[in-house]
């Protein structure tokens, strides 16, 4: 047996490559249309990664990269699930996120933001997703921080998140942003998405229960990569 | 009302940012943190097949080149065979190979590279055979859903493809061949957008 291809892209859910008040995105945008590809062997299979890739202790920022002690901030906790569309779990895939300090400055020679630097941040982990599909992460809350579009444009608090899933047709990144932040109704970058609904999952509840007392609050973030076909009435994806 | 379907929806796509390196390549970035950085070896120090490396540069609209970009790869070895369980054939994969990498380019001149073996035909649907090549996906500050393609090669028999077979635009098909240079180098350029552009996958 050869297995099944992914659900088709939903592409009227998914931000549009033109997004004008994304000004960046005019010079970067394809002006032709895609060429729709049914999968091959070449789209459902993907790099697998594994406890030897990575180190237990990748997935705590608050300590990856801490020189004298922790770095400044709201400490939380960001957990949540890697599912399909199928509500199923997708486990062992690769996890990782980057984002500015708490200041809202990141470490990277290209970004001269006038926050400054932690000394006891780095601002990026990685983890694999355990059997239910389960990841966490320990952080602190990414500041806003000012970009250039137009003259006074501020990023909402967010995070960035990279999954893998099983095929390189789920390959995904994305932005976490946080319950409650008045940025997210004005970023260009997140009003590109065309449906509100579809931007409401891109919105980390505060999840209280996940909150350790008297150490760090919590956020619940869900991910959820494209689902498979199964073989009803399907001719052989393949000819093996 | 009809029952309702239960399906979820797929997470929105947002763009990588121009400060991607931090998380996928730090040392770019300008700093050391994980023991090991991921995607910097792709087929390893065993697999036999031809050594080859493919450079290029990825320009914009304006023509300009694109300095903050990330490219992932994947392919099969020189075999046609994928290091993944879902490949009928994985557990004759050629040893050490494992077919994926991550690649940034050069932040002054836009130029990328990656060393690797080139792939053997992989088979296709319906069992037609498709031409050497290796899956491509580009994220970069400014593009909101990563943009596949495929890098074939100029030198192969690439007249039965499948996929390229489906371009329409029969002179557009060459936008997806890197192009030999010098034995086992290539050079493969991406056009966003505008004059040549290169053709994209919905996958
Ligand atoms: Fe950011």
């Amino acid at each position: 047996m050869t297995p099944a291809e992914y659900y088709q892209r939903d592409r009227t859910w998914q931000p549009p490559a033109l997004a004008p008040d994304y000004k960046t995105s005019v010079a970067r945008s394809p002006g032709l249309p895609l060429l729709s590809l049914r999968n091959s062997l070449s789209e459902i299979t993907g790099p697998v990664f594994g406890h030897g890739d990575i180190d237990a202790t990748d997935n705590d920022l608050i300590r990856n990269y801490a020189k004298t002690g922790d770095p400044v901030g709201e400490r939380i906790i960001v957990h949540g699930r890697v599912l399909d569309e199928d509500a199923r779990p997708v486990p062992g895939t690769l996890v990782e996120i980057w984002q500015a300090n708490a200041g809202g400055r990141y470490r990277h020679k290209k970004d001269t933001y006038l926050a400054p630097i932690d000394p006891n941040f780095g601002g990026c982990g990685r983890t694999l997703t355990d059997d239910q599909g389960h990841y966490a992460f320990r952080t602190v809350k990414p500041g806003a921080y000012p970009w250039r579009n137009w003259v006074n444009n501020w990023r909402p608090a967010h995070i960035h998140v990279s999954v893998f899933g099983r095929a390189f047709v789920q390959r995904l990144i994305t932005q976490l942003y946080f319950e409650g932040d008045p940025l997210i109704a004005q970023c260009p970058i997140v009003q590109a998405i065309p449906d509100p609904r579809a931007v409401e999952q891109l919105i980390a509840p505060l999840d209280m229960n996940a909150a350790v007392p008297l150490d760090c609050l919590a956020y619940r973030f869900d991910i959820v990569l494209r689902g498979r076909r199964s073989t009803l009435f399907e001719n052989r994806l393949e000819g093996n | 009302m009809p029952q309702p379907l239960d399906y979820l929806k797929e997470t929105p796509s947002q763009t990588a940012g121009p400060y991607v390196h931090i998380g996928l390549a730090p040392g770019a970035a300008g700093f050391d943190i994980y023991r090991r950085e991921l995607g910097w070896d792709i087929a390893g120090p065993e697999a036999p097949g031809e050594r080859i490396r493919i450079e290029g540069v990825v320009h914009d609209g304006t023509g300009a080149p694109v300095k903050d970009v990330m490219l992932e790869v994947w392919q099969a070895d020189a075999a046609g065979i994928h290091a993944h369980p879902d490949d009928p054939r994985h557990e004759a994969v050629a040893p050490g190979f494992r077919g994926w990498g991550r690649v940034i380019t050069d932040f002054d001149t836009g130029l990328w590279g990656f060393d690797s073996i080139k792939p053997g035909p992989v088979v296709g649907r319906d069992g037609r055979i498709m031409a050497p090549h290796i899956s491509l996906w580009i994220v970069a500050r400014g593009i909101n859903i990563g943009l596949n393609t495929r890098i074939y090669f100029d030198d192969e028999d690439n007249s039965a493809d499948p996929v390229l077979a489906l371009i329409e635009q029969a002179d557009r098909r060459q936008t997806l061949l890197a192009r030999k240079t010098a034995p086992g180098r290539y050079r493969f350029d991406i056009r966003l957008q505008g004059d040549g552009e290169t053709v994209f996958l919905d996958i």
